[in-house]
């Protein structure tokens, strides 16, 4: 017998909603049976493992040695899995404040709020290690098979990874309430959960592109000057490395200093939680900062004032703002390898485009989702004097409005260089948010802007066609600048992903 | 009563979801009417409200707003009608002064004319001080305000609300009954749906009451009276009279 209102029971009471949460994601909210979620996970599990397999097999089977190189690398990528969680855990540990749904219930009865925020933050490094085990699992298992189980202990280092992630996030969190309050830490904790999801992978690649001319976040870490200079093999920073390999004593350290800084942050951390999460509760029955206090306006047609509407609504959405800095911060590197060299080499196109053109694609599926789905006053412009086609073709215009105000820099600045190279990545850039919203609006549900984070939950077929359309047609971009007859291929590939997605539509 | 002096006219309306919501409706409102719709938890009001609104499309019958075919020509019915839910329709991340613009926008109202219509109805309605603030931090009762303004903003002919008191403290309710009723001593025409049966019995001036998607009668309250079983005296009597009648006549 679980005693009311214990760590054990809010830790059950989390599980089983964990459990739901989960399962209603993975089912995309339709009566799936487990048997055909079983084979799904199986078949993804195959594909992944096979592409781990491709990528890392014959390094592995060649044998692998605690040399330093090894551990610049395992290391380096490490850091990679380290900022993603780090990221997530700055997100989830925000949530944990600012979500309502049962917040104001447990916080109004004699349950102790401590021991809901450590369930709620071990959660948050559970979730974490889960999204990083997803990630490094193939890689992790490749390893083990062909060069020894050994390897298997790296999944207790995203364990020790994911804790002191979370133990981080929660410290940044509760540092953010004590120094700018409630009302802005939400927008600077997502700000900065975007940019850390985002900045080591570009700082590898903004180094790689300073010293080697390359894109590739790998080149960095493959140098033998930067082996050269790292400390010796007997320095602590290898220690999470060593542990992965299964080094016993750096095991032991990685683990207890995860265990150790996870444990601390909650202890610290919990005794504010209470206090933080009414104030953050307290902003939904505060006046925001007065507006600019205007006593006219201004006469717009329909369209434009329902395209008024969308830019004010996504310039004011924080969480929008964060996703969208990240997406656009993957923008800076190809502007950085552009703006180096600009008139030097006709080849850097081929680089550069399609992650323009993958970039553009991603940005208008989460920005058509918000448009032409995420409409928090649907019977107010549905019983308006306009027709669906006008509502429909404003919503359009105000995405490739937002998408064009993002890439017309870059497309500039190609252009300088190359026409046609400009006029390739904007036709790509064309296609790919085309596409995008194309297939948001075959598969449009209404749902508040507040599910945005859930917009995958809605149509699993959507989401992936969405990505694929986009890679697809960053594809057929980058080869119609190098082997113009070879890029009708993947663009005929993109079409096929698009007719599917029509296909699989919802009716009715 | 000719088709000229209704601002609404139903007739043999039919919406089916799993099971019937609404069979074969007919509906007559007049021109600068207050008609207050009753029924039961899934009598079908909200849905016949939505299908005149334009939010539903009826599996059969018509719907004539001020002579307009809401069917045929569904914009020229919306450009004199407006609907207020019990779930404002508000833009969290909008200040009630942008909201009145957007509204003002999508019915191309003229700029400098809004702009005064949205000023007096802010005051009206006791939200000056906040006109300028985000809607993401107002209550429930200054959300439906501002829902309701959003709706006079283009002074419609026909305004529908479906459950407009829901929620509101006194005096917010107050409020919003005040501008009701000068609503309709202008000459606007108002149908609502409300649980509240004292505030359909003070303002409606004739009340129709729905069981099973079918309207089981209508009239004043003096007819309802008049219809209703003996030593039914208030229109709550009244009201679950009919209702029980018709249950068991089903």
């Amino acid at each position: 017998m679980i005693a009311p209102n214990s760590l054990s029971w809010f830790a059950r009471h989390e599980l089983g909603l964990a459990w739901r949460d989960w399962s209603a994601m993975m089912r995309a909210g339709k009566p799936v049976r487990r048997s055909v979620l079983a084979a799904i996970f199986v078949v993804v599990a195959i594909i992944l493992h096979a592409i781990a397999y491709a990528l890392i097999g014959s390094w592995a089977k060649a044998g692998i040695g605690p040399d330093k190189q090894t551990l610049v690398w395992l290391s380096g990528g490490g850091l990679i899995f380290f900022t993603v969680m780090l990221s997530q855990a700055m997100e989830s540990v925000t949530r944990a404040y600012y979500a309502r749904s049962d917040l104001d219930l447990i916080l109004s009865s004699p349950a102790n709020p401590r021991a809901l925020f450590a369930v709620r933050t071990s959660a948050v490094a559970l979730t974490t290690v889960g999204l990083a085990a997803l990630l490094a699992g193939p890689a992790i298992n490749v390893l083990a098979q062909t060069d020894g189980p050994h390897w298997l202990f790296a999944y207790v280092v995203l364990v020790a990874l994911s804790a002191f992630a979370t133990a981080l996030a929660i410290a940044f969190t509760a540092l953010l309430f004590k120094l700018v309050g409630a009302k802005k830490t939400r927008l600077i904790s997502q700000i900065a959960a975007a940019v850390v999801g985002a900045g080591f992978i570009i700082g590898l690649q903004v180094v790689g592109i300073l010293t080697y001319g390359s894109l590739s976040r790998f080149t960095m870490l493959n140098s033998a000057d930067l082996v050269a200079a790292m400390p010796p093999d007997t320095s602590v920073i290898w220690l999470p490395a060593k542990a992965a390999m299964g080094d016993p004593v750096a095991l032991s350290f990685t683990v207890l200093a995860g265990a150790g800084a996870l444990g601390l942050a909650i202890l610290f951390a919990s005794a504010g939680f209470a206090r933080y999460a009414v104030a953050a509760a307290g902003l939904t029955h505060v006046k925001s900062a007065a507006q600019r206090v205007r006593t006219s306006f201004t006469m717009l047609s329909q369209k434009q004032s329902l395209r008024a509407k969308e830019f004010k609504l996504l310039l004011r959405d924080p969480w929008l703002l964060s996703q969208s800095l990240m997406q656009i911060l993957y923008l800076v590197p190809p502007a950085l390898m552009l703006w180096l060299n600009f008139g030097q080499s006709s080849s850097i196109y081929v680089v550069v485009v399609p992650v323009i053109v993958m970039a553009s694609g991603q940005l208008a599926g989460g920005l058509a989702w918000l448009a032409i789905s995420g409409e928090d006053a649907a019977d107010l412009v549905a019983t308006a004097p306009v027709s669906p086609r006008d509502i429909l073709v404003a919503k359009i215009q105000s995405v490739i409005g937002a998408i064009a105000l993002v890439l017309t820099p870059l497309l500039l600045l190609i252009a300088l260089g190359s026409l046609t190279a400009a006029l390739v990545t904007a036709l790509g850039c064309a296609l790919a948010a085309g596409s995008a919203t194309a297939i948001q609006l075959w598969f449009r549900c209404q749902a508040k802007r507040s599910m945005f984070r859930r917009r995958q939950v809605s149509s699993r077929v959507a989401t992936l066609s969405e990505a694929f359309a986009s890679i697809l047609w960053a594809g057929s971009a980058a080869l119609l600048i190098s082997l113009p007859a070879l890029a009708i291929i993947p663009a005929i590939l993109a079409v096929g992903a698009l007719a599917f997605a029509f296909a699989l539509r919802p009716r009715g | 009563m000719g088709s000229s002096d209704l601002a609404l006219e139903i007739k043999g309306l039919s919406k089916s979801f799993d099971r019937p919501a609404v069979s074969g409706l007919d509906l007559a409102v007049k021109k600068g009417e207050f008609y207050a719709l009753l029924g039961p938890n899934g009598a079908g009001k909200t849905t016949i409200l939505r299908m005149v609104a334009g939010l539903l499309q009826p599996d059969a019958g018509t719907i004539s707003v001020f002579g307009h075919d809401a069917k045929r020509d569904p914009l020229a019915a919306k450009r004199i009608m407006a609907w207020v839910s019990d779930e404002p329709m508000v833009y969290d991340r909008l200040t009630p002064f942008e909201y009145l613009e957007f509204v003002a926008g999508l019915w191309q109202i003229d700029a400098e004319t809004a702009a005064r219509r949205a000023t007096d109805l802010l005051d009206w309605l006791g939200l000056s001080e906040s006109a300028h603030a985000r809607c993401g931090g107002f209550s429930k009762g200054m959300l439906q305000k501002v829902a309701l303004a959003g709706a006079l903003v283009h002074e419609p002919s026909l305004i529908i609300l479906d459950e407009p008191l829901t929620g509101l403290d006194a005096g917010s309710a107050r409020q919003v009954k005040d501008v009701l009723k000068a609503r309709v001593a202008r000459g606007v025409t108002i149908i609502m749906t409300t649980h509240i049966l004292e505030v359909a019995e003070r303002m409606a001036e004739r009340i129709g009451v729905i069981a099973q998607g079918r309207l089981i009668a209508e009239g004043t309250l003096e007819e309802l009276r008049a219809s209703a079983s003996e030593g039914s005296a208030t229109l709550e009597d009244i009201f679950l009279d009919l209702v029980a009648r018709n249950e068991v006549a089903a």
